[in-house]
C-alpha cells in the first residue's frame, strides 16, 4: 500500500519538476504573444488614429464657407419685364403651366449679374477701382440663379432691396484660408490683383465672413459653381438604396437563413447552396456590379443611374451577409428550447417564430444593421450601373438618376479644382464615416438594450 | 402577424417592382457619357439649362472616357441607354459599325469647341521648352542614332537636348481609353518622329512603340496624374489646358515649339498640340427624350460656347463663329 503511494509521489514530484522545467519557456511564450497582440491593437488603433486626424484636420475646414452679406435690390429697370402670369379664369392647367414656364425662361436670359454687380459696387470702399468682371469674380456664379428664384417665388420682390447672403466664389474661399499659396505671383494665382485685394478689404471689414457651410448639407453637387455644391442629392440617393437593400434583403435572407437552418432537410442539395452562400459573401462586390449590369440594366431595363438599380446589386451583395450571421445566431440557440416547444406540442413554425425568434432577434439586427452599413460604404457595384454620373438634382423617387455618398467622394476626389475639393471631399468622407458610426451605434444600442429586455 | 409583416414587405416590393416596370417607359431625364474632358464643360450646360429650361429636369452627365462613352452610345436605341456621348476625338469607323449593328443609324456629330493639350511638371521644377521630336526621343522604345535604330538610350531630359533641364525622363500620359491619348500619339509622337525621321526600312511601328520603362498611361483622371507628379516630382504629364488652368498654382506648363499654350494662342492655332470636342446625340432619341433637342441647341448658344461665353471661363477655347454656325445648320437639317 504504503509503496504504491510513494510510487504516484515520486510520480508526481517527476511532473512538477516537468512541469517547473517548462514554466518559465510557457510564461514566456505567452507573454509573447501578449505583447505581440497588444502590439498589433496599438498598431491599428495607430492607424485609425493618423487616418481620422489627416481627414478631419483637412475636412475641418470645408464646413466653414465665405460668405458676403450684401443688399440686394431687385432693380425694375434691370428687370424689366411682365408680370408673373396669374392663372386666368377658364384657363386649363397645361396651358397656365406653359405660360408660366415660358415666363420663367424670359426671367431666367434677363441679366442678373448685373444685379449682384451693383450689389458689390454698393460696398466698394471709397475709391476703389476693379471691372466687372474681376468684382463678379469674387461671388459664386449660382448666385445669380439663387436671386432669380427668390423673384420667381414672390415676385413683388420688385423694387425692393433685400438683404442676401451670397456664397463667396471658391477661388475667394480657397484665398482667404489660404489652400492657395497666398505668395505666389499674379500668373499662379486664379484670382486677378485688385480681386485679390478687395476680398482681403472685405474680409476685413466684415462684408465677408466665414459662415457654417450648409451648402454642403443642403445643396446638389455643382460644377459651374464649385462653392454651391454640396452632398443632398447623393445623401438622397444613398437613402433610397438603403431603404431598398432594408426592404429587400432584411427579409429575403433572413427568412432564406431559416428556412435553411430550421426546416431543409440536410442533404447535399442544401450542403451545396451552403457553400455557393459562404463563396458568394467573399466574391468581390465589382462583379456584383457588372452582373447587376448585365440583368437589372440590360435584360430588365431598369433606368441608368437609378438608385433602384443600385439598391438592388447591393441587396444581392448583402443577402449573403445577412443569411451567414443569421444562421450563425440560429445554430447558438440551444438544442433544449426546440425539443421544449416541439415536446408542448408546437408545429416548427410556431417553434421558430414563438421562441427561436425572439431568442435571436438581437443578433438578427445586429447582422442586418451592420450587412446594410457596408451596402452603405459601397462604391464599386455602382460605378458600373452608371451611378458615377454628375447629377445636379435631389432625387424625388428611387427611379431618378442620382448619385450615392462614397461616389460623391470618388467624384470630388477628380475634380478638377484641386484647391477646393480637397477639403470638399474629406468633408464628404467625414459625413459619411458619421453615418456609418452611428448605423453602428444603433446596432449596438438595440442588441443590448434588447439584450436586457430578455 | 409576424407573417403578416412578411406578407407586407414581399407586397411592397411587388409593388415597386411593378411601378418600375411602368415607369422605365418614360425616362425623362437626357443621360449623357464619356469624355473626361467634356465632362467639365457638358455638366455646366447642363446645370445652366437645368436653370434655364424649368420644364426640363438637369441632365445627367457620366464619364468613363470617350470610348467607354462610345460603347455605351452603340449599345442600342432605347430608354436605358444613353443619349449622347461627349468625345474628345471623333467617333471612328470601328464604333460606327457597331452602333449601326445596334440600331443606332442617326448619329449626329456636334464640335463645339477646342482643348489644348499641355505637358506640366511640378512648378518647383525648371521651365522646358519641348518640341514633340524631343517628347518622341524621350519615350520611343527605340529611337534612331546615328542613322540606325536602336534601343531608347536616353535616360535623362538634357541628353536629348542640352537646353533641356537636367531632370530624368519620366512622363504620365493617359491610358487608351481617354480620346486626349489619340491626340497625343498623332499629334506628338507620330509627328516627333516624322522631324526626327527613321532610317531607311524601319518599319511604321517604330514611330508609335512606347517603352514602358519611363511612360506610365494613367487610365482615370487628370486628378490621378496631378498625384503622380506630387508623388514623384521628376515625372512630367499631359493634361487638358483648362486642368492646367485650374491648378496653375501647383503646374507649370512647358512651351511646344516655342508656343506657351493658352486660350489665345490655341484659338489662333499657333500652339500645335489642340484637338476639337465633340458630343454625339442619338437621333432616335430625338423628340423621345425630352428636352434633348434643346439641350443641343442651347449647348450650341453664343452664351454658352461663343467668345465670352460661360464655357470659355471654365477653359473651353471657342471655335470660329462660321464652324459654330454649320455645326447648328447640320443638326437642324437633319
Amino acid at each position: 500500500m504504503s509503496d504504491l503511494s510513494n510510487q504516484t509521489k515520486a510520480a508526481g514530484e517527476d511532473r512538477h519538476a516537468l512541469v517547473r522545467k517548462g514554466l518559465a519557456r510557457r510564461h514566456r511564450t505567452e507573454w509573447l504573444f501578449r505583447a505581440a497582440g497588444l502590439t498589433a491593437v496599438i498598431l491599428a488603433l495607430g492607424f485609425v488614429a493618423i487616418l481620422f486626424t489627416t481627414i478631419v484636420s483637412k475636412g475641418l475646414p470645408a464646413f466653414q464657407q465665405a460668405y458676403i452679406s450684401a443688399n440686394v435690390q431687385f432693380d425694375p429697370e434691370l428687370l424689366n419685364l411682365d408680370p408673373a402670369p396669374e392663372r386666368q379664369a377658364g384657363q386649363s392647367q397645361a396651358d397656365f403651366q406653359a405660360q408660366s414656364f415660358a415666363w420663367q425662361r424670359e426671367l431666367a436670359m434677363l441679366n442678373w449679374n448685373a444685379l449682384v454687380e451693383a450689389s458689390l459696387r454698393d460696398l466698394l470702399p471709397i475709391g476703389f477701382e476693379i471691372d466687372s468682371r474681376q468684382l463678379l469674380s469674387i461671388v459664386e456664379t449660382s448666385e445669380r440663379h439663387r436671386l432669380r428664384e427668390m423673384f420667381v417665388a414672390d415676385p413683388s420682390l420688385l423694387g425692393q432691396t433685400v438683404p442676401v447672403e451670397m456664397l463667396a466664389s471658391a477661388n475667394v474661399d480657397n484665398w482667404l484660408k489660404g489652400t492657395i499659396n497666398r505668395e505666389l505671383g499674379d500668373a499662379q494665382q486664379q484670382l486677378s490683383a485688385p480681386a485679390r485685394q478687395l476680398a482681403d478689404e472685405f474680409y476685413e471689414n466684415g462684408v465677408i465672413h466665414m459662415g457654417f457651410a450648409w451648402a454642403l448639407l443642403t445643396n446638389v453637387d455643382s460644377r459651374s459653381a464649385p462653392a454651391s455644391a454640396g452632398l443632398a442629392g447623393a445623401f438622397m440617393g444613398s437613402l433610397y438604396m438603403l431603404l431598398i437593400v432594408i426592404v429587400l434583403a432584411v427579409p429575403i435572407g433572413v427568412a432564406s437563413a431559416i428556412y435553411l437552418e430550421e426546416f431543409a432537410p440536410k442533404s447535399r442539395l442544401t450542403d451545396f447552396i451552403e457553400v455557393n452562400i459562404n463563396n458568394l459573401a467573399a466574391v468581390p462586390s465589382i462583379v456584383f456590379g457588372l452582373l447587376g449590369a448585365a440583368v437589372f440594366i440590360n435584360y430588365f431595363r431598369l433606368p441608368l443611374s437609378a438608385p433602384l438599380a443600385g439598391g438592388l446589386v447591393l441587396t444581392l451583395m448583402t443577402l449573403p451577409t445577412i443569411i451567414i450571421a443569421t444562421r450563425a445566431a440560429l445554430k447558438g440557440v440551444p438544442q433544449s428550447l426546440r425539443q421544449a416547444a416541439l415536446g408542448l406540442g408546437a408545429s416548427r413554425s410556431q417553434m421558430v417564430f414563438h421562441h427561436i425568434l425572439p431568442v435571436t432577434f438581437p443578433s438578427i439586427l445586429t447582422a442586418s444593421i451592420i450587412g446594410v452599413a457596408q451596402a452603405l460604404g459601397e462604391t464599386a457595384p455602382l460605378l458600373l450601373i452608371g451611378m458615377n454620373a454628375f447629377v445636379a438634382q435631389i432625387p424625388t423617387s428611387p427611379m431618378d438618376q442620382a448619385t450615392a455618398l462614397p461616389v460623391q467622394i470618388f467624384l470630388w476626389n477628380g475634380n478638377e479644382n484641386r484647391n477646393f475639393f480637397e477639403a470638399r471631399t474629406s468633408a464628404a468622407i467625414m459625413v459619411l464615416l458619421g453615418l456609418m458610426i452611428s448605423l453602428n451605434a444603433i446596432a449596438i444600442f438595440l442588441r443590448t438594450y434588447l439584450e436586457r429586455k430578455k | 402577424m409576424k407573417t403578416a409583416l412578411y406578407a407586407g414587405a414581399a407586397l411592397a416590393v411587388v409593388a415597386a417592382l411593378g411601378s418600375t416596370a411602368a415607369q422605365a417607359q418614360s425616362r425623362d431625364t437626357i443621360q449623357i457619357a464619356g469624355s473626361s474632358t467634356v465632362l467639365p464643360f457638358a455638366s455646366i450646360v447642363a446645370e445652366e439649362f437645368g436653370a434655364v429650361f424649368p420644364e426640363f429636369n438637369t441632365p445627367v452627365v457620366g464619364s468613363g472616357g470617350t470610348g467607354g462613352g462610345f460603347s455605351q452610345f452603340c449599345q442600342g436605341v432605347g430608354e436605358n441607354t444613353i443619349d449622347i456621348a461627349n468625345a474628345s476625338r471623333a467617333i471612328n469607323e470601328g464604333e460606327r459599325e457597331v452602333c449601326n449593328s445596334a440600331g443606332v443609324n442617326d448619329i449626329r456629330e456636334i464640335q463645339f469647341g477646342f482643348d489644348g493639350i499641355v505637358f506640366a511638371v511640378t512648378a518647383d521644377k525648371e521651365d522646358f521648352a519641348l518640341t514633340p521630336a524631343h517628347i518622341y526621343q524621350a519615350i520611343a522604345a527605340e529611337v534612331p542614332v546615328d542613322g540606325a535604330l536602336v534601343a531608347n538610350p536616353y535616360t535623362n531630359w538634357s541628353e536629348i537636348d542640352s537646353a533641356l533641364p537636367d531632370q530624368p525622363i519620366a512622363l504620365a500620359i493617359p491610358g487608351t481609353n481617354h480620346g486626349t491619348r489619340e491626340v497625343f500619339d498623332v499629334n506628338v509622337v507620330e509627328a516627333g518622329c516624322e522631324e526626327v525621321g527613321l532610317p531607311e526600312g524601319a518599319s511604321e511601328d517604330a514611330c508609335t512603340t512606347l517603352r514602358q520603362d519611363v511612360v506610365v498611361e494613367i487610365a482615370g483622371d487628370y486628378t490621378e496624374t496631378l498625384a503622380r507628379l506630387q508623388s514623384d516630382g521628376n515625372t512630367m504629364g499631359v493634361f487638358g489646358l483648362s486642368f492646367y488652368d485650374q491648378n496653375r498654382d501647383s503646374l507649370k506648363v512647358a512651351t511646344v515649339n516655342g508656343v506657351e499654350p493658352s486660350l489665345e494662342t490655341i484659338a489662333a492655332g499657333e500652339y500645335p498640340v489642340s484637338r476639337p470636342l465633340y458630343f454625339y446625340v442619338k437621333g432616335e432619341h430625338l423628340g423621345v427624350i425630352p428636352g434633348l433637342q434643346e439641350y443641343t441647341e442651347f449647348f450650341l448658344s453664343d452664351a454658352m460656347i461663343g467668345a465670352g461665353g460661360t464655357l470659355e471661363g471654365a477653359g473651353l477655347i471657342p471655335q470660329p463663329v462660321e464652324t459654330t454656325e454649320e455645326v447648328r445648320a447640320a443638326f437642324a437639317a437633319q
